[in-house]
């Protein structure tokens, strides 16, 4: 990335959060909807405008689940561990796509594609056990199934490419 | 004054003292590991040690932490507490791993001898240890984060102490961990080698690296021709680890041992410290007098301070004495001056020096100017620590050692050079010279006592011909802002200058209180090692470097006259801005 593009646009971001306290956590939600994550060229320089060390800046993403260090996979795959779907073999669902994308909960697979993310309750209990890919949700799904829904989001990546 | 009682008897303490300082005045101590006894640092109240509580009530109050407050009766021991104690204890061994006998901190380690004083002989908790690997990217200071307790010292003393911020926490609960900012090594972070952290961790996370392989194989190969230098502050540091009484000077007993060791010559930085001063106080002369320069003179003998200096405030390279630190000096003339006249290949020379800093072992290969000789001018530095541990490995009987004196003409030191071990020395030293300079006359009295002693920042000023010279002395980094934030106010306001020369050592009290100095850093300690060195000052007959002997006769002999082409080439050094991120 363009040090000066980032610099124009973490100076807008921190700008109209400037003066007001507790605004190193506002402006880090800000730059995550804007870049995906929080990459490091960022925070240098947010640490430059905020005045705020790096080393604190670092505290906070890593205190909060909610901030990420790395670029999002293509496809999110949050897996529900809320008390309806764990009781209904969330567990199992989540062990299944560890296994399959070779990922860990937080992580995102080398091809970019996917990442995996454990969630409490997306409300909807009924469907238990549920997952969630991108803003679909899946319900009732058995381990069986999940090799067969993540290879329609990979087939799709795929003829996409290939256009 | 806060009244109270603890543990039945009656306690008289100043206000906001806490129950663990006044429970330590009435000689009852309550075990803590996150809280040193180093006033610079603050309690996190990490560790859930020190809990007590006030007499009748259940709850548990943390010591560290908790004022002592007018009427409290405390109970420090008690079965529950104690037994809590022995849990929390259980707990941090449930994720440490079980290294220690080849542990940096066997033996001087807080968690191992808090688990012997409770007599733990069983692990009940499940073991869980965080693989998190080993961090030696710097070559001086080695992380070790799976043997850390999250204590928060480092962090603290990183942060708050030295304004570094190479340090910090990341993640939380269980996954909380201490590491550089984002996952980086430890090279590429701000860090500054002064070795704070590995000073104050209470266990094996943070140590030096250990060098005295190294410095034996050079000293078992018959090849090598082996020189040792010891830095001012170890003289009367490194007795602790052989039970003399704090502050003591070992000097000469030192000179015995490394002989023992097998050095061929036996030199003192205090000697080089006195040719720092003549190179040092001559370019404060031109500056101040002769106008050759700008104004204010920065100290530069501190490699910590030099490498913050060149990461956050490079706006002062032109301010910076460009003499070299003591002990580079003393490397270059052994394998110059020294080889030359004893015909020694100085490509057979091996400089060791022993410091009381961690710093020293980046220093050395810190940039071209380091290797003025044709070869690198030191080949290794021990650490106050390394050295004790040396003498031990060595057979030596430190304690009942004959005192035996130093080499010619490389270890002969004046009084100047020996106070540059505390923090105002340098400053002192090189008063005494630049009087002189100035005047030719000699000093009434050598001693600046303004200087002396522990307050962060001191400032004062001498009269020298009448003109007034104004003066600065810094210690712990975080104390420097202040004073540079001084000068470049007056600067941009273009207002007289507030300070004509400052002094800046990293650390708390100077090298003292360096980082490679044996554990357990307090005020106190700080205090009696300096004594130690100012008593050293007062017994020599020779008081300023420009007056020792030896030091004219190296000028004479070799390097000329101070700021001479010859020891700009051999005795200076450049700096350069370095871009690592803010803090």
């Amino acid at each position: 990335m363009d040090k000066a593009v980032i610099e124009q646009e973490v100076r807008e971001i921190a700008d109209s959060w400037k003066g007001k306290e507790g605004n190193l956590i506002m402006v880090l939600h800000q730059i995550q909807n804007r870049y995906g994550y929080v990459p490091r060229e960022v925070s240098l320089v947010l640490s430059e405008i905020l005045d705020v060390p790096l080393a604190r800046i670092y505290e906070v993403i890593t205190f909060y689940h909610f901030f990420r260090l790395t670029p999002p996979g293509k496809h999110t795959i949050s897996v529900c561990m809320g008390t309806a779907c764990y009781l209904k073999g969330g567990a199992e669902i989540l062990g299944e796509l560890e296994h399959l994308l070779c990922v860990k909960p937080g992580e995102t697979t080398k091809d970019g594609q996917f990442h995996l993310e454990v969630v409490r309750c997306l409300g909807c209990c009924g469907l238990a056990p549920v997952v969630k890919i991108g803003e679909k949700v899946y319900g009732g799904v058995k381990k069986k199934d999940v090799g067969d829904i993540i290879t329609q989001y990979s087939e799709d990546s795929e003829a996409k490419t290939a256009a | 004054m806060v009244k109270a009682v603890i543990n039945g008897l009656k306690v008289e303490v100043p206000e906001k003292t806490t129950i663990l300082d006044a429970a330590r005045k009435a000689q009852i101590k309550i075990p803590t590991l996150c809280k040193h006894p180093d006033s610079y640092l603050h309690a996190s109240a990490a560790c859930g040690i020190c809990l007590v509580r006030v007499k009748g009530s259940k709850k548990m109050l943390r010591a560290c932490c908790t004022p002592l407050e007018e009427g409290m009766d405390i109970i420090t021991h008690d079965p529950e507490i104690v037994a809590i104690r022995r849990t929390v204890v259980e707990l941090f061994l449930s994720n440490h791993p079980n290294e220690c006998l080849t542990c940096g901190r066997n033996n001087n380690c807080e968690l191992q001898s808090l688990v012997a004083d409770f007599g733990i002989r069983e692990e009940f908790y499940e073991k869980i240890v965080k693989d998190i690997p080993k961090d030696d990217s710097t070559g001086n200071i080695v992380l070790e984060p799976r043997k850390c307790i999250n204590c928060a010292r480092c962090v603290d003393v990183c942060q708050n102490v030295q304004d570094v911020w190479a340090l910090t926490f990341l993640h939380r609960g269980f996954n909380t961990r201490m590491a550089p900012a984002g996952d980086i090594s430890l090279a590429d972070s701000p860090c500054v080698r002064c070795g704070q952290c590995a000073a104050h961790c209470p266990t094996g996370a943070i140590f030096e690296k250990d060098d005295t392989v190294l410095a034996w194989k050079a000293l078992r190969d018959p090849e090598q021709y082996c020189v040792v230098q010891i830095a001012p502050a170890v003289r009367v540091a490194l007795g602790e680890a052989f039970g003399f009484p704090l502050g003591a000077n070992v000097t000469k007993k030192i000179y015995t041992a490394l002989r023992r060791m097998g050095f061929k010559a036996i030199f003192d930085t205090n000697f080089s410290a006195d040719v720092t001063i003549m190179e040092e106080a001559s370019e404060f002369v031109e500056r101040f007098a002769h106008k050759k320069g700008p104004l204010p003179l920065i100290t530069t003998c501190c490699p910590s301070w030099v490498d913050f200096m060149e990461k956050f405030h490079h706006d002062m390279i032109p301010h910076f004495s460009s003499a070299k630190s003591p002990h580079e000096m003393m490397g270059v003339l052994v394998k110059t001056y020294y080889a030359e006249k004893n015909k020694l290949d100085p490509a057979k020379l091996k400089v060791i020096s022993v410091m009381p800093c961690t710093a020293k072992k980046f220093e050395i290969s810190r940039s071209h100017d380091m290797s003025a000789s044709g070869f690198q001018d030191v080949d290794v530095v021990l650490t106050t620590r390394e050295l004790a541990r040396m003498i031990k490995q060595a057979g030596i009987d430190f304690s009942n050692l004959p005192e035996e004196d130093s080499d010619h003409i490389l270890g002969d030191y004046s009084g100047a050079g020996t106070i540059f071990g505390a923090t105002g020395g340098v400053m002192e030293a090189a008063l005494r010279t630049a009087y002189s300079f100035v005047t030719g006359k000699k000093l009434p009295k050598v001693e600046f006592e303004n200087v002396r002693g522990l307050k962060g920042v001191k400032e004062t000023s001498i009269k020298i011909e009448g003109a007034e010279v104004k003066i600065a002395v810094a210690h712990g980094l975080a104390n420097v802002e202040y004073v540079l934030d001084q000068v470049r106010k007056a600067q941009k306001e273009g207002k007289p200058l507030p300070y004509h020369f400052i002094e800046v050592m990293a650390c708390p009290g100077g090298c003292v209180g360096g980082g490679g100095q044996p554990y357990g850093v307090t005020d106190e300690l700080r205090t009696a090692r300096a004594k130690g060195l100012y008593s050293d000052d007062e017994a020599q007959t020779v008081r300023c470097s420009h007056e020792n002997p030896y030091v004219q006769q190296l000028y004479k002999e070799f390097l000329g006259k101070p700021l001479s082409e010859k020891a700009h080439h051999l005795l200076h050094t450049k700096y350069q801005p370095l871009p690592i991120y803010r803090r």
